[in-house]
């Protein structure tokens, strides 16, 4: 008798049962060579200062190319240029599905932009993956299944601000000056729902400032002449370097909390002068490079390695890249647990199976969690003050 | 300033214009090519052209305020963002339906635009476009005032629902989606607003405009009403951007103050400039333009995508002083003489 | 009163920045009868060079004269090199054309030097004084006299020499300037040289308060159009003195008036430059010219 055929039918049943197992599924954009992602950032315009945070994103993914990629598949990274204008994002973000084909959108920038493309993603069931904004809105996962954030978010910041005044100066006058655009707002929300009851009482000034003004002074004189005593200070990093210098020179010295986009070293404690930084208080979740606390850091100095080779044109004072790499790497990590089911169905289901996941440039304690309910990755921030130098971290980790 | 070198001679109604079959022949291909896209281009392209036509009309406004009216305008994104806010004003908060909003948003803008004419009479050339530039400026800041958020959703904006082909249609069982509805949508509008700039610029009113513009002095002795001409102007340019906010409005689904700042208004100078001043066709020529120009120029430079728009918009301006139209005036009528 | 005080003082200071600009502005126009959109980039871009040049050593002064005479050098160039082909076309064309000088600057500047914020230094001591009550920095007293300096030196040079003579008759009636043997393009030429020359003054006096950033000079450009605006365009006083007027309306106004707030402080200021202009077409200083075909 020939045991050969039954021997090849066994193999051939063997092969195909495992090749079944192993299939491989995949949605437009994603095949054995590459997956596509799209993004858009403001290359131009008044909002062209985050432009370097797809910039980074994309040498990380250049770097991860160079590595192999992701399972083997390289990295397709797609990225437009919106000037911050809601129906370019619009325009870009159709483009990237509808005619790039792109497995999904990554990091769009700004509130605004990602608000108006919100109902579109989740219409056409595409991700729209860790936007690039800390509003409040993105971890909706009920009603906005396809929407997730990544950054803490400015309410729940500005509620530990807060809680943290509540405690230590329950009698305080606060003055508040806040960029009169979504991001403002956003921060103000969250501080006043922190402050409760309190809130009418203890807020004795609050004022705005446009992107388009020259300069916050008027307003920083404003705020001393309401006698507040404490101020939160709701402005981005040009404008807080402007607001900390004034306030230090008209001798207005109140117990300051400075929110974390403007927090950092090199960009806007150093050009406003340190010396008129002493005693701020912020809070942090990624490691600011120009901080003296991370000079030896094995982390920080694995980014600068990457900076020098893959961004040499980027600013290694500049926050906003430590940022793009580590959201990228954040990233690296979805695509690597979905392995071959690269459907967008699996990259949002892993997208929000994050338990405690950890990338390096993030501070100490803070980590990344999501669930079917939560779609909020990083919501633990640490309060820190800075001493003249280097930022000094205090209390514990606040959020989950 | 001085006034414009180079005339911009409106042919008499009824003069023998050799052009005219070519140009007649040429409307008809457009009109067919249009309405043929639908079927071979895709959803996105479509979206696309639909903001092209919204540029177009509001083109077609600015240009016959400052093209043939000689005002110059450097706010009229600020009527842009009023139409845009009418209609999502009005379809979210009081359910109109989008086609509704159109006539609303061009009432309002036209009575605004009067409006602002009106005081702008006393202001010549610089200061009128300073006074125009004033304007553009401020939008943002009235569109996130506080007093105003319950109606204009503030710094938020205010999402819109898209429209959905008729369901005469859909039941008819015509495979038309939402995006092709709107297409032919903005297109039948931009027809309809282009023949009525046409029949106006033609006529006495178009004639009444340029003489002003040229010999305002002279103008007026010959009994036209500059005044009432020049506000008249502004109301119906602002009018015509009006509706053309609305349009894009409706193809954008959102409005937001960001995106109707100074730049915006800049931008539709440009269009009118580069597409061809005090020309009909020159709106159409602007607007696909400044809609296409900027993906050209981020595609050839990430890193500095905006000098790439000026280069391109400054050989533009070289390559052709009197625009798009004007270059092709140009090349129909050496193609003619022998 | 304190408070008052100070907001007015600010204003001042404020006010004193916008009309350092606007009289590089005003200088185009005169010089030109355009208005120059991209003047602001072209100061900003002139700023970041001298921040070049003093980054790689080179002392304050020597750095500032440099960028002086670069940004004349540059100026001169546009309007011989891009502009001088568009001599007979429309004047919007022109204005068109600085619209495109304005993204090219802008993008230009953020891809070579970047977007982070920069410090600049000031000329002048840094420890603010305290003169009745009120805080008063140096640096604002000291770019107010540069600027009237500036503002004498136009006022001798248009008035009481020849080449300003020829330069103010280019601007205005070219045909008959050519007649009299007026070089009238160089003229343009020379208009356009000094008014980089003084936009990268204002720009160096404005880094150390505003910090320097390719999107610095934005919102300069808004308020320098303002108070060239309420000032009259044809006036470097004027133009200065708008600049005061607009810094002192927007900061009381935002300080004072409940319902504006800073909110609308920039609407406010707006709306009273046009209001103005109604009753003063052209500015407070400003001369109507006559219309000529």
């Amino acid at each position: 008798m020939n045991r050969k055929p039954l021997f090849v039918a066994a193999l051939l049943a063997a092969a195909l049962s495992s090749s079944v197992l192993a299939q491989k599924k995949y949605d437009p954009g994603a095949s054995d060579a590459e997956i596509r992602i799209g993004n858009t950032n403001p290359y131009s315009g008044p909002a062209s200062a985050y432009g370097t945070i797809a910039k980074s994103i994309a040498a990380y993914f250049k770097m991860l190319n160079d590595r192999g990629g992701i399972n083997g598949r390289k990295v397709n990274f797609i990225s437009y240029d919106d000037s911050y204008s809601p129906p370019k994002t619009v325009e870009m973000v159709r483009k990237l599905v509808e005619q790039d084909n792109v497995l999904f959108v990554f990091q769009t920038l700004g509130t605004p932009s990602n608000t108006a493309i919100h109902k579109y993603m989740n219409l056409q069931k595409v991700p729209q993956m860790h936007v690039a904004t800390g509003a409040t809105k993105w971890n909706d996962p009920k009603n906005f299944p396809w929407t997730m954030g990544w950054q803490p978010n400015y309410q729940s910041e500005a509620r530990a601000y807060a809680a943290h005044i509540l405690k230590t100066k329950p009698d305080a006058k606060i003055g508040l000056l806040f960029q009169n655009d979504d991001y403002g707002k956003d921060y103000l929300k969250g501080f006043k729902d922190g402050l409760g009851d309190k809130a009418r009482a203890m807020i004795v000034a609050e004022v705005s400032y446009e992107v388009t003004d020259p300069t916050v002074d008027s307003q920083i004189v404003q705020l001393q002449a309401s006698g507040a005593n404490v101020f939160f200070n709701i402005t981005t990093p040009k404008f807080a370097a402007q607001a900390i210098r004034k306030a230090y020179d008209i001798g207005w010295k109140p117990v300051h909390y400075l929110n974390n986009v403007s927090n950092s070293v090199g960009s806007v404690l150093t050009p406003a002068g340190v010396e008129k930084a002493v005693g701020i208080i912020s809070s942090a979740y990624i490691k600011d490079a120009t901080d003296q606390r991370w000079a030896n850091d094995a982390a920080i100095g694995q980014w600068r390695q990457f900076m020098n080779k893959y961004y040499p044109d980027g600013n290694q004072a500049d926050v906003f890249n430590v940022y793009g790499y580590t959201v990228a790497a954040t990233l690296q990590e979805v695509l690597k647990r979905c392995g071959d089911n690269l459907t967008r169905e699996n990259v949002m289901k892993q997208a929000a199976s994050m338990k405690g996941f950890r990338v390096d440039t993030l501070l100490p304690g803070i980590s990344i969690t999501t669930s079917a309910d939560d779609y909020a990755p990083i919501e633990s921030v640490q309060l820190e003050r800075f001493n003249g130098k280097q930022w000094e971290l205090f209390g514990e980790v606040l959020g989950k | 300033m001085s006034a414009p070198r180079i005339e911009w001679v409106v042919p008499a109604a009824g003069a023998t214009d050799r052009h005219a079959i070519w140009k007649k022949a040429g409307a008809i291909g457009l009109l067919a090519l249009a309405c043929a896209l639908p079927w071979v281009s895709s959803d996105y392209s479509l979206f696309q052209y639909s903001q092209v036509y919204s540029y177009a009309i509001a083109l077609l406004g600015l240009n016959i305020l400052t093209g043939y009216n000689g005002q110059i305008s450097l706010g009229h994104g600020a009527f842009y963002a009023i139409g845009a806010y009418t209609a999502a004003i009005l379809m979210d908060k009081l359910g109109a339906p989008y086609w509704a909003t159109l006539p609303a948003a061009g009432a309002v803008c036209l009575v605004a635009g009067f409006l602002f004419g009106l005081p702008a009479l006393r202001l010549e050339g610089l200061y009128l476009a300073l006074a125009t530039f004033a304007l553009g400026v401020s939008m943002p800041q009235l569109l996130k005032y506080h007093h105003l958020e319950a109606w204009t959703g503030g710094v938020q904006g205010i999402v819109i629902a898209k429209p959905e082909p008729p369901a005469v249609l859909t039941n008819a069982g015509l495979p038309i989606n939402a995006d092709q509805w709107l297409y032919f949508f903005a297109l039948a509008v931009t027809i309809l607003m282009f023949a009525l700039g046409r029949n106006l610029m033609r006529g006495r009113v178009g004639r009444a405009l340029i003489a002003i513009r040229d010999h305002a002095i002279a103008a007026e002795a010959m009994g036209v009403n500059n005044a009432l001409y020049k506000s008249l102007a502004f109301g119906v340019s602002a009018m015509y951007t009006g509706i053309a906010g609305a349009l894009g409005a409706i193809a954008v689904q959102y409005v937001a103050p960001d995106s109707f700042n100074i730049f915006l208004s800049l931008v539709f100078l440009v269009g009118i400039v580069v597409g061809g001043l005090a020309s009909i066709s020159g709106a159409l020529y602007g607007a696909l333009f400044i809609q296409f120009v900027p993906n050209i120029a981020d595609d050839i430079s990430k890193a500095a995508p905006w000098a790439i728009f000026g280069v391109i918009m400054i050989a533009f301006v070289y390559l052709m002083p009197t625009g798009v139209a004007g270059a092709v005036r140009l090349l129909l009528a050496r193609r003619k003489s022998p | 009163m304190e408070g008052f005080l100070q907001q007015i003082v600010s204003g001042l200071a404020a006010g004193g920045i916008y009309g350092a600009f606007a009289l590089a502005l005003v200088m185009t126009y005169l010089a030109t009868s355009t208005v120059n959109f991209a003047q602001g980039e072209m100061a900003m871009f002139a700023t970041f060079v001298a921040w070049g040049l003093i980054q790689s050593g080179v002392p304050y002064w020597l750095a500032f004269f440099a960028t002086l005479v670069l940004s004349f050098l540059g100026g001169v160039a546009i309007e011989r090199v891009i502009l001088r082909p568009l001599e007979s076309a429309p004047v919007l064309s022109i204005t068109i054309v600085t619209i495109g000088l304005l993204a090219i600057f802008n993008s230009m500047a953020g891809w070579l030097f970047g977007y982070t914020v920069r410090t600049f230094p000031s000329p002048f001591p840094q420890s603010p004084l305290k003169l009745a009550g009120v805080v008063v920095s140096p640096h604002s007293l000291g770019s107010l006299g540069v600027t009237l300096a500036l503002i004498g030196l136009l006022y001798v040079f248009f008035r009481y020499t020849r080449l300003g003579l020829a330069m103010r008759a280019a601007a205005r009636y070219p045909m008959a300037s050519r007649l009299v043997g007026i070089r009238v393009g160089w003229m343009l030429a020379l208009g356009w040289g000094l008014a980089a020359m003084i936009g990268s003054v204002s720009g160096m006096l404005i880094a150390p308060v505003l910090f320097l950033d390719p999107n610095m000079m934005e919102g300069i450009l808004i308020y320098a159009f303002a108070s060239a605006t309420l000032g009259g365009f044809t006036s470097p006083a004027g133009a200065v003195v708008g600049g005061f007027l607009v810094g002192i309306i927007e900061n009381l106004s935002g300080t004072y008036i409940r319902f504006i707030g800073t909110d609308l402080k920039l609407t406010v200021a707006l709306a009273i430059i046009v209001l103005v202009l109604i009753f003063k077409p052209s500015g407070l200083f400003g001369r109507t010219q006559p219309h000529h075909t």
